[in-house]
């Protein structure tokens, strides 16, 4: 056994998801992303168990773990009760922790997602907040969404919510101890580690293209080059 | 009672949900985007039917976008997770509803690792205190809304002033369910009917005179695949998806869709208007798209409550039509209204989407 299967199956969603697969293609036949993408749940799951330290490597490497949406249809469906998104989410974690998530265009989406999730988080107590849910980063939002956040202080009265204000209530102020317990949550946890590593990975990656940091976390979430789709040439 | 058979079968996808005393925990995208549903579910379950609903004001999001979308390690999210279980032990309550289906499933995922490996349960136990200073004890049960609002549907049925039927045809209203993946899929026995026959929204539906659709892809994913929705490079996978599902359900011509994850009736809305915009097609009647809506909005609605309380003015796709098969009554002129009938404009038209 060598050292990335290692650290693969000391993961818990390991342990729990990944028992002896049987190759049947049960989980790539019900899974909505080996519809759209070039995506096989099936190899990713055999790649793991081969054991095959650098095709666990290419595996963490590419873009391909990236492309599911952990929708866990696959769980319900594998005859031998394995659960192949939770393999996704280990090997996922893998590649954050080792730096390898630079080395994919899916993978380096990993920066914009941290600073936005992570940010409202530790900002605010949500992982979604209106204040940094912009519609012109959601025009599919529609003009109905683009009103409601020029007007959302009104808005939200009209509806009941305690919009940034004391105490229960929808979108309520979470209280400055609340967030600080959840900042020291993320210290004893590795969640602080885990957004600094995402951090330094990718400076590394933007200086290697010759890009700003910021200028590289906007690209990374706005691009995307040719060759992920099931209805590409 | 002894059960024999299919009714064996059954049985072991029913769930007995206590009836009362609950530790209500909100979820992130709801507040967002049906910031009315939330409040509806709790005016429901306090003032109309006169449940003990508790919610601490310090609670936080469970952490499950930022799990799914791979920011955060699974110790973290345990421990988020702990906290909010030692809110609800401090507040002396045993039963502990989630208003989100990521957080449902979040919390019945951690539950089973922890029943699993109970070495990592203590590590967590162990990383709270050392965090927080607090310590929890593990909920009795854990539902989430939607189970509640159907153990409650008789009950609503009885105090309704509308019913889910056509009142020109005197037909049943023909219903989509959607169920969030998060639901029942992972843990199949902790949802109502399990992953094959979910009955959770089905039941409120034929409870309140609706009829309920089957079609083809009923059980697909709507296509919120967090990372591929939160990434704007990645939104075409949720966009295909939500298309999938609409080309299926189109030849049985739902006059409406209910759903119980707070991510799902957003996504199912707001593809319809950008498919609309794309490729110049609806799927309603008259250019109208299918209404989408929340369960706590559909329980409102035949309870009688202002559609525009219950903020069916942020959907992109028009109530309307819905609203007038069903015979309930509103102010047009209110829909945009802020508080006290306040001038706060209006949204633009769609170009192609027609909407009121």
């Amino acid at each position: 056994m060598g050292k990335l299967y290692d650290e693969l199956i000391k993961d818990y969603r390991v342990k729990e998801g990944l028992k002896t697969c049987i190759n049947c293609g049960t989980c790539t036949a019900i899974c909505p992303a080996a519809e759209f993408y070039r995506y096989d749940p099936r190899k990713i799951v055999d790649t793991v168990q081969s054991k095959d330290e650098a095709e666990i490597e290419k595996l963490l490497k590419s873009d391909v773990i990236w492309y599911c949406g952990e929708c866990m249809s696959c769980v319900t469906r594998c005859p031998r009760k394995n659960a192949p998104g939770l393999v996704i989410m280990a090997l996922r974690n893998l590649s954050a922790k080792l730096g390898y998530f630079t080395c994919s265009e899916k993978g380096r989406q990993l920066l914009p997602l941290t600073r936005i999730l992570t940010g409202n988080i530790l900002n605010y107590g949500y992982c979604v907040y209106p204040d940094t849910f912009k519609w012109e980063d959601h025009v599919e939002s529609g003009p109905v969404w683009k009103w409601h956040t020029e007007h959302l202080k009104d808005n939200f009265e009209r509806l009941g919510a305690n919009f940034k204000g004391e105490g229960p209530g929808v979108l309520r102020k979470i209280p400055q101890e609340s967030l600080d317990e959840l900042k020291s949550i993320f210290d004893v946890t590795g969640g602080t580690e885990r957004i600094e590593a995402v951090e330094k990975y990718s400076e590394q990656k933007a200086g290697e293209l010759g890009m700003d940091i910021d200028e590289y976390c906007r690209m990374t979430f706005e691009k995307i080059s040719p060759g992920h789709f099931n209805s590409e040439e | 009672m002894i059960y024999q058979g299919k009714q064996k079968i059954w049985a072991d996808y029913q769930k007995e949900i206590p009836d009362d005393k609950w530790f209500y925990v909100r979820s992130c995208i709801r507040q967002n985007f049906f910031p009315g549903a939330e409040r509806m579910f709790l005016e429901i379950c306090r003032n109309v039917l006169g449940k003990d609903f508790y919610e601490a004001a310090n609670h936080t999001t469970c952490g499950g976008i930022a799990y799914h979308c791979d920011t955060i390690p699974q110790e973290t999210v345990m421990t988020i997770v702990a906290r909010q279980f030692a809110l609800m032990t401090e507040a002396g309550y045993e039963n502990y509803v989630a208003s989100c289906i990521t957080s449902f499933g979040n919390y019945l995922e951690i539950l089973e690792t922890w029943h699993e490996f109970p070495e990592l349960e203590t590590r967590i136990r162990e990383l709270l205190w050392k965090a927080c200073r607090r310590e929890f004890k593990k909920p009795k049960y854990i539902a989430h809304a939607s189970d509640l609002i159907y153990k409650y549907r008789n009950e609503i049925a009885e105090k309704a002033k509308f019913r889910l039927i056509n009142r020109q045809t005197g037909e049943p209203l023909k219903v989509v369910e959607h169920i969030g993946c998060h639901y029942s899929k992972m843990f199949p026995s902790k949802g109502v009917g399990g992953a094959e026959y979910p009955y959770v929204l089905c039941g409120m539906i034929e409870s309140w005179g609706g009829s309920v659709i089957d079609y083809p892809e009923r059980r697909h994913c709507c296509g919120y695949g967090f990372r591929q929705y939160h990434v704007k490079a990645n939104r075409g996978y949720s966009l295909s998806n939500t298309h999938k599902k609409f080309e299926s359900m189109e030849p049985y011509h739902p006059d409406m869709i209910i759903t119980n994850c707070p991510g799902c009736p957003y996504f199912l809305d707001r593809w319809q208007y950008v498919i609309a915009e794309m490729e110049g097609k609806t799927y309603g009647q008259n250019g109208y798209g299918i209404p989408v809506f929340t369960y706590e909005e559909v329980a409102g609605l035949v309870l009688g409550y202002d559609p525009w309380d219950l903020g069916l003015q942020l959907h992109q796709v028009a109530v309307e039509p819905l609203l007038d098969k069903i015979g309930i009554e509103y102010s047009p002129e209110d829909k945009y209204k802020g508080l006290n009938r306040k001038d706060i404009m209006r949204p633009e038209l769609p170009g192609v989407l027609k909407c009121c």
